[in-house]
């Protein structure tokens, strides 16, 4: 559905996206997380079409993006800092995308009125920050999109309403096999609704996988010896992380998870704990492999 | 229907995969009876819809649930046959708890009567003597 080949975008001196691709298919939610700066702003807004790629191609169902009406019709982009006209109020701004957008549905809009309870008749920019961004919901949903493109879209929306446009989210993608593409620093929040992830790291892509293949891909294993840690264990396992809290060895180890248990047993240790790891975890030791690691600075 | 941990480690579906199991298991979920449909379960639980697909391709794999195209899946009524990875990782719990027990001073006599207490009457339920 939305493929994007070896992206590259610079603004002067700064490479803010080097060769990305990545590909989100139909129905999908394509997580993408990354560092400060890395450039997932700039590859959201190249993919909702504000900006043009230097290099390399972008397409939605096989067709270019940029200056595309057809395509724009049925994208929506929600920016981190949405912007609404001066002075105009929510009607006004629903009455507006009426007439931008074909395929505006306005009996949706009425009943999302349920949802968001906001009068209509305030002005946009009278409100806080966290019911502008609401606002940014309910008038994307009634436009009946094709592809979601949200930039940390949960940030400022309290925990009610969070869970309430979560599931208006999923909703589409269930019902009308939307493809969202969501970029967030909250990967507590992407682990729940997102099947695809990708890790941007100074420009580059520096891993996009389905989630629970990578999730079953690295472990996290505690293991503890009643006499000491048998040399030949750490050789024969290469661990990503090691850290020995006590008598207790903690290693990150990548592989199938019945594999490692059963090499971990000839070793007959005294605790052996197998665990998944959390997204927040993954991304962390993932970064640390490329020098961004956390290290804490005293002064 | 069902409540997931979104806290828990373990990948989203896996714990719907363990959830339905233990409803089928329990018999919660009777034999031939319909699954909720994937949107209406995505709907219910705020989850990704591909992950529930996932997740019932899982089941249907392990023999759990069968699916007929058009209308849906349901619950299979035959106990599943290859459980060999499953059994062996209840074995490991079994090991687990039996010899956190004995640490805890239960003694293997009492060990044995509080599994025995677990298993159905006519199948060595009754007291030896």
């Amino acid at each position: 559905m939305i493929e994007i080949e070896s992206v590259s975008k610079r603004f002067q001196e700064t490479e803010a996206l080097k060769e990305v691709s990545l590909s989100v298919r139909r129905g999908s939610i394509y997580g993408l997380v990354g560092s400060n700066g890395a450039g997932k702003t700039t590859l959201l807004k190249i993919l909702a079409g504000i900006y043009r790629a230097d290099s390399g191609r972008l397409t939605i169902d096989s067709q270019p993006v940029f200056e595309n009406h057809s395509i724009k019709a049925r994208t929506i982009f929600i920016p981190d800092a949405p912007y609404h006209f001066p002075n105009f109020t929510i009607r006004d701004m629903a009455l507006f995308y009426s007439r931008i957008y074909p395929r505006w549905n306005q009996a949706r809009f009425e009943k999302l009125g349920d949802v968001f309870n906001i009068e209509t008749r305030l002005r946009v920019r009278t409100l806080s920050k966290g019911m502008q961004r609401q606002v940014s919901f309910w008038l994307g949903l009634p436009l009946m999109p094709d592809v979601m493109v949200l930039d940390e879209p949960l940030d400022g929306l309290d925990p009610v309403m969070r869970r309430k446009v979560k599931n208006l989210i999923i909703q589409d993608v269930a019902e009308r096999k939307m493809s969202v593409v969501i970029s967030s620093h909250n990967l507590r929040e992407l682990e729940d609704i997102c099947d695809y992830i990708g890790i941007l790291h100074q420009g580059e892509m520096l891993l996009q996988r389905d989630l629970d293949d990578l999730k079953a891909d690295v472990h996290k294993i505690q293991i503890a010896f009643s006499g000491d840690i048998p040399p030949a264990l750490l050789q024969d396992l290469p661990a990503l992380y090691q850290e020995k809290r006590g008598s207790v060895l903690i290693l990150i180890v990548r592989g199938a998870s019945a594999e490692i248990i059963s090499r971990m047993r000839s070793y007959h240790p005294a605790v052996l704990d197998i665990l998944p790891l959390t997204l927040e975890e993954i991304f962390i030791y993932e970064m640390g492999d490329r020098g961004y690691e956390i290290k804490n600075v005293l002064y | 229907m069902f409540e997931l941990d979104l806290r828990s480690r373990a990948p989203v579906y896996e714990q719907l995969v363990e959830k339905i199991k233990e409803l089928i298991i329990y018999n919660v979920l009777k034999p031939d009876q319909q699954l909720p449909a994937v949107r209406v379960l995505a709907g219910e639980l705020t989850i990704n819809p591909n992950t529930i697909q996932k997740a019932y391709r899982e089941l249907e794999h392990r023999g759990y649930i069968y699916s007929v195209p058009g209308k849906g899946s349901f619950v299979k009524p035959a106990v599943p046959g290859n459980n060999t990875a499953r059994l062996r990782a209840l074995e490991d719990e079994l090991a687990k708890i039996v010899s956190e027990m004995l640490y805890l001073g239960v003694t293997p006599q009492e060990i044995i009567t509080r599994i025995k207490m677990q298993l159905p009457e006519d199948e060595g339920g009754k007291r030896d003597d």
